[in-house]
């Protein structure tokens, strides 16, 4: 920026900067089925197995995918389909019916939203008609006329299963697996939950009427893998337009990824958790500070983000804390301390600030108790401090008995950060004896 | 009621004989003869158009008698053979409580010609069991009692749903000679035109009249070709130079507009449920105060009175005419200022509409609302070509109605015109002319009146789901037949698979036939109550038996019933059962409460004598309501002595009718129990074995470990059938050469049985991450301090900074140990409090201590 030719330079960078910037938050953000899937090879192997023979052979089936938040079912459900659907002779032979146990909250809409989908008589433009039991008896019907050599299959997927189970009977849960045991128009129930014990929710009919095939997605690659996919997630494809700038964006990567520094937050990063979506949030922070004047990543970009990821909330809110209400906090732990952890009232930690300020405090005021109410009121609005029970209108507010929300090490890390904290408080917090 | 094809019948194969007619309506190839082989016997029966013929029917005793119009194949893939016919209905076919009117006893071989146009002419050619000889009698001959032929029946007579009357000597005449009469049967036409007045006339009505009373007289110059008004005539003279694109025009204009879509929506309801079983419900429905009974014979389309006060009106039709399905007929009075001074005046306009061109474009209708092409006589000149050339004119024209409004008149006479030369020179037969003869009438006066045609369209009509025939569409692709032994091993062991036996349930099923057969045979009625865990093959067994019965009744064994069945699970809600039941048994819709009442007295109340009804009800307890009304019902309607109803009840607990049934429902459920045991491993490999007759692919080993590990845990035989389908994939997968016959062994089996069975929690645990690891560990130290089973995160918090401090590893902060807390409690490895985020949040193991030490330690 200081020099005309950096400048220049720069504005190259912009253009080629606002360009990965735009890749790899889409990368980052979306779920798109054009990405790798990792370590889930087997699992994409069988589900689109079993896809292909619904879809070509007419099977009926229903399968469970497993896994926790972030391991990648909806992606694998989502590589399965569109591969399926580059088949010619399938993709024109399949019927996609998609729902989300958070959007279809019980059956009544769930089934209007199948008949929506499946486009069947009874629907007009985005309206479906008919009664609750009118659509249940209709679908039904609709799907009980095929049969498994003429039918056109039809593909379940029902996100957040677990879910569905807590509708009513399980209605809904029930005749689908029960259209895929009969001899009916084939149909493939896929089930994405993160539920381990999603089979304990069915009901005993249901269950039997499930096929128990389950597909558990669990996150079982290593370290070494990981580092891998970091790598991956971060270079460039090749079709970058600017293919010099990719080169040295692609090699600032492998150089990286070898970096010491860097192997140790990913390695931090990892032993927290495996989830690729925590990864793609650190790599999403340390993106976002890569500026035209700071056209390439660096290991410090890396350290900051993860700093930022792993930041303690509670802490935070402590550090913009007022003296007083620090010192209200501090006669708290010691409260705890005393009674071993007893809940409190406001009228004991007011004795046990006054008792801080007349013997030893030269440098907090003495304020007043209203004040002193006042910034408990705050401490507790910002959920530091919490009511053991729920507040009723007629107890008086000094008396009602509270709780600390926050633990001796996060209030002694606050304080060491804590900025022009005056010496006094900070002994005094140590030690509640330190006065004597 | 309840429809079972029946596995019993012979199958007849149905082929053209001689090569397609000229396509006239461009979808259809039309023939003149077909040819019935029935299998397993070598004769074989030619039918042409003009022979009479029976037709399958519900009754096999009686099936239908109609003659034969037309056979004609459409274009849907693969075609299907079509007829259209002529009905006619026997004597016990008319309802009962019209029986009267005929005010003789029928003879015994009679029947009557069948004058209803609201019926569905249109026959699948494949129900046609064979030729039927019919002979006319003059209205004053007797029916010959039991002639040398039993086969012969008899006309004397015509039904329309309101009245018998004798047959008209023309139809009669034509009928006698069937051969020919074919072609020309449309030229007959009916004088039984009578108009039906209301004492109060408007102005507009006056029209109406002048209308119909031409239009009578014109037809009831029974002149054999076809009657035209004088001014038709000339008008038409006039424009026969018009040339075919312009009739092209105003044909499908007059089929396009939205106005009459909307009320042929309306409508489409009444016309969809086809054929005989419900012959009055168009008249009752249509708002004319009488109804329309002047239809001609054969084929002849119109009816022209319901000229009624009603402000507006519209019927649609479903006629007997060859090759036209549907024919609209609507009066309109459009309240349009014109010329003469007249504030409205009425305009009649028939629309005939071929159903299948209707349906092919339906999709394409959607986006060209202007265009909907009727290609009626295109075809003449033209094939498929030029018919796409006149749509894209069409759509080009659509847009300047207003311009088409002169022309349209000339170009509807035209097509009338054309039509009657057409006739003259094909031979299929045409009866769609007489119509069109009305039509002219009427478009001749329009003429006169100047008022702007509202030019009718079909589109995609929004139904309700009362008349839609649900379905799901049918795939592009055939599915693939199974090509190796494991994917016929896989096709044979999906639990949808019907295996031609249920083994090792011959006790229970003798048990329930027993039950019901005597049932049968004593006309009384009854409860059973079957339990058992699922997967035992209750519903199956109910299913075999029933369809062994279905199999005697038809042999006469026993005697006929009505089946119906309910599942609990299927129902929204357990009063919903009636309406189901009520539906099933009548065919009626009715809010729950109403077909309680209608349920009640048709089982409770002496009628006349029906069949004997089962009722099989699936997921009983699901019925079960806080008064237990249903259940009481149900259990309460077998007990009359009139009701004749079986009722077979399915549930899974045994002491159901003890546990959660009130005394006076389970007194009248009866002692008549059935439970049906889990599975035995020697069952289950029978099983399995059964439905693997004669196909190797799984060692015997594989059969018997699976049916040993599934009777260990459960004894459902659809995990057994599963297992095994699993078991063949994995051997299909793991195998090298794709070309190696496979069996599936025991080390596939077992791999299927782990996968299904085995816990996944340890698993999960195992690829957790490090912080989850050591939190899972800090609980245990926790739990093992405490000596609870429940801890505070706080709590677990310190115990993980502690651990941590010990091995010397960077200890994470409250915000990542909680997101952990939360990440294991949403995959239910912990129990958490829910919706509460902080240190007093409690936590409990959703696994055992030792699983989660096994998992840990194992690194």
């Amino acid at each position: 920026m200081s020099s005309r030719k950096s400048k220049s330079n720069s504005l190259i960078h912009a253009e080629c900067l606002s360009q990965v910037q735009r890749i790899l938050r889409e990368r980052f953000c979306h779920q798109s089925p054009h990405s790798n899937l990792f370590g889930a090879q087997v699992q994409y192997k069988h589900l689109s197995e079993l896809l292909k023979r619904t879809a070509i052979h007419g099977e009926s089936n229903s399968v469970l995918i497993i896994g926790p938040r972030g391991s990648g079912k909806t992606m694998l459900i989502n590589h399965a389909l569109k591969e399926l659907m580059e088949i010619e002779e399938v993709s024109e032979n399949i019927l996609q019916v998609h729902l989300n146990g958070l959007l279809q909250i019980n059956d009544k809409i769930a089934l209007k939203e199948i008949t929506r989908q499946l486009n069947l008589e009874n629907v007009v433009g985005d309206k479906v008609f008919g009664s609750f039991a009118e659509n249940l008896s209709f679908l039904l019907e609709a799907l009980k006329k095929g049969d498994r050599t003429s039918s056109c299959p039809v593909i379940f997927i029902l996100d957040e299963f677990d879910l569905f189970t807590h509708h009513k009977n399980q209605t809904l849960l029930y005749n689908l697996f029960d259209i895929s045991q009969s001899a009916q128009t084939p149909i493939a129930v896929i089930g994405l939950t993160c539920r381990l014990d999603i089979l304990e929710l069915l009901e005993k009919r249901v269950k039997s009427r499930f096929s128990h095939r389950q597909i558990h997605l669990m996150n079982s690659f290593g370290f070494p893998q990981y580092v891998k996919i970091f790598k991956e997630q971060l270079s460039l494809p090749a079709e970058f337009p600017e293919k010099l700038f990719a080169e040295k964006w692609n090699e600032n990567v492998q150089c990286l990824s070898e970096e010491r520094s860097v192997q140790e937050v990913l390695q931090k990063h990892f032993n927290i958790s495996k989830n690729l979506r925590s990864l793609h949030m650190l790599l999403m922070l340390s993106l976002n500070r890569v500026t035209a004047s700071h056209p390439f990543m660096t290991a410090v970009d890396l350290m900051e983000a993860s700093q930022l990821c792993s930041m303690d909330s509670k802490a935070n809110i402590v550090h913009g804390l007022s003296v007083l209400e620090i010192c209200l906090i501090i006669a708290m732990k010691h409260l705890n301390d005393i009674y071993e952890e007893e809940p409190f009232n406001f009228q004991m930690v007011y004795n046990e600030f006054q008792k801080f300020v007349q013997r030893k405090a030269h440098s907090v005021y003495n304020f007043e108790k209203p004040v002193v109410m006042k910034a408990f009121e705050h401490l507790q609005q910002l959920e530091l401090i919490k009511p053991v029970e729920r507040t009723s209108g007629n107890s008086q507010r000094e008396y009602q008995l509270m709780k600390l929300l926050l633990d001796n090490t996060q209030i002694m890390n606050a304080l060491q950060k804590y900025p022009n904290c005056p010496t006094d408080v900070r002994q005094w917090a140590t030690s509640s004896l330190s006065w004597l | 009621m309840a429809h079972y094809p029946t596995r019993l019948k012979t199958r007849k194969t149905h082929s053209w004989v001689g090569s397609p007619l000229l396509d006239r309506k461009l979808h259809y190839q039309t023939y003149r003869e077909m040819c019935v082989k029935t299998e397993g016997c070598s004769t074989e029966i030619n039918i042409q158009v003009g022979q009479f013929v029976l037709i399958k029917g519900d009754d096999d005793e009686n099936p239908f008698v109609a003659k034969l119009l037309e056979l004609f194949e459409d274009d849907s893939d693969p075609p299907k053979k079509h007829a259209r016919v002529q009905w006619f209905v026997r004597f016990c076919e008319i309802p009962v409580r019209k029986q009267h009117l005929l005010g003789r006893k029928p003879a015994a071989q009679e029947i009557f010609w069948y004058d209803y146009p609201a019926c569905n002419s249109s026959v699948n050619a494949e129900t046609i069991i064979g030729p039927v000889r019919v002979i006319l009698l003059p209205p004053n001959d007797v029916v010959p009692a039991d002639l040398k032929n039993e086969k012969t029946l008899f006309v004397k007579l015509s039904w329309n749903e309101k009245k018998f009357r004798p047959l008209s000597p023309e139809l009669f005449a034509e009928l006698n000679k069937p051969q020919e009469g074919a072609a020309k049967c449309q030229n007959s036409v009916g004088a039984k035109i009578k108009s039906t007045e209301s004492p109060a006339w408007t102005p507009a009505e006056h029209v109406a009249k002048r209308i119909e009373s031409r239009h009578s007289a014109s037809k009831s110059r029974q002149t054999p070709t076809h009657p035209v008004t004088p001014r038709a005539r000339k008008r038409l003279e006039l424009t026969s130079l018009g040339n075919s694109w312009m009739s092209q025009q105003a044909s499908c204009a007059s089929l396009d507009s939205p106005g009459r879509t909307k009320r042929k929506v309306a409508f489409s309801e009444i016309t969809s449920p086809s054929k005989r079983s419900q012959p009055d419900k168009l008249q009752t429905l249509s708002q004319a105060p009488k109804a329309p009974e002047k239809t001609r014979e054969n084929g002849l389309s119109y009816t022209e009175d319901d000229k009624k006060a009603s402000p507006e009106r519209c019927m649609i039709l479903r006629t007997r005419i060859p090759a036209l399905k549907t024919i609209d007929i609507r009066d309109e009075r459009t309240l349009t200022p014109i010329r003469g001074g007249r504030s409205s005046s009425v305009v009649p306009s028939v629309i005939l509409k071929p159903e299948n061109i209707e349906k092919r474009y339906a999709k394409e209708a959607e986006t060209q609302n202007e265009a909907t092409p009727t290609p009626h006589r295109v075809h003449r000149k033209s094939s498929l070509l030029t018919m796409n050339r006149i749509r894209q004119q069409l759509r080009f024209l659509g847009n300047n109605k207003s311009d088409q409004e002169e022309k349209e008149i000339l170009p509807a006479a035209e097509i009338s015109d054309s039509s009657s030369e057409d006739e003259k020179a094909s031979t299929p037969p045409l009866p769609r002319r007489t119509s069109r003869t009305g039509s002219r009438n009427l478009r001749s006066l329009k003429s006169f009146l100047k008022t702007p045609t509202k030019t009718p369209k079909k589109s995609p009509k929004p139904r309700t789901p009362r008349c839609a025939t649900p379905q799901i569409r049918s795939r592009n692709l055939a599915a693939q037949q199974p090509a190796s032994v494991l994917e016929k091993a896989r096709l044979r062991l999906h639990v949808s698979a019907v295996p031609e036996s249920l083994p090792c349930r011959e006790q229970e099923f003798q048990d329930i036939y027993n039950f019901v057969e005597s049932k049968l045979l004593d006309h009384t009625g009854g409860c059973m109550y079957i339990s058992g865990v699922p997967g035992t093959g209750k519903t199956a067994t109910v299913h075999e038996v029933i369809r062994c019965l279905q199999q005697a009744a038809q042999a006469n064994d026993v005697p006929p019933f009505q089946y119906i069945e309910v599942n609990g699970m299927k129902l929204t809600e357990p009063h919903q059962v009636y309406v189901q039941i009520l539906q099933k048994l009548t065919g009626q819709k009715a809010t729950a409460n109403h077909a309680a009442e209608l349920l009640a007295k048709r089982f409770c109340t002496r009628g006349s004598p029906q069949e004997t009804t089962i009722l099989l009800v699936d997921e009983l307890d699901l019925l079960w309501t806080h008064k237990q009304d249903v259940m009481y019902n149900l259990f309460d309607w077998p007990t009359h002595k009139k009701a004749r109803l079986v009722v077979l009840a399915i549930a899974n607990t045994m002491d159901l009718p003890e546990r959660i049934m009130m005394n006076r429902v389970s007194s009248r459920l009866g002692l008549t129990r059935m439970s049906f045991q889990p599975y035995t491993y020697s069952q289950l490999q029978q099983i399995l074995r059964s439905r693997l007759k004669h196909l190797k692919a799984f060692e015997d080993d594989a059969i018997q470990l699976v049916a040993r590990k599934v009777a260990a845990l459960s004894g459902d035989a659809r995990r057994c059938l599963d297992i095994c389908r699993r078991a063949t994939e994995i051997c299909q997968f793991s195998e090298q050469k794709p070309n190696s016959p496979g069996l599936v062994t025991i080390a596939h089996s077992m791999e299927a049985v782990d996968e299904m069975f085995s816990s996944s929690y340890i698993m999960a645990i195992k690829n957790s991450s490090i912080l989850e690891q050591g939190f899972l560990r800090a609980i245990l130290a926790e739990f093992h301090r405490s000596g609870l089973e429940e801890a505070t995160f706080q709590q677990i918090y310190s115990q993980h900074v502690a651990l941590c401090r010990m091995e010397g590893l960077p200890y994470p902060t409250m915000s990542e140990t909680m997101a952990v807390c939360s990440r294991l409690g949403s995959c239910r490895l912990l129990l958490v409090e829910p919706s509460r985020n902080d240190l007093l949040l409690r936590v409990r193991l959703n696994v055992s201590q030792d699983d989660v030490l096994y998992a840990l330690k194992e690194e």
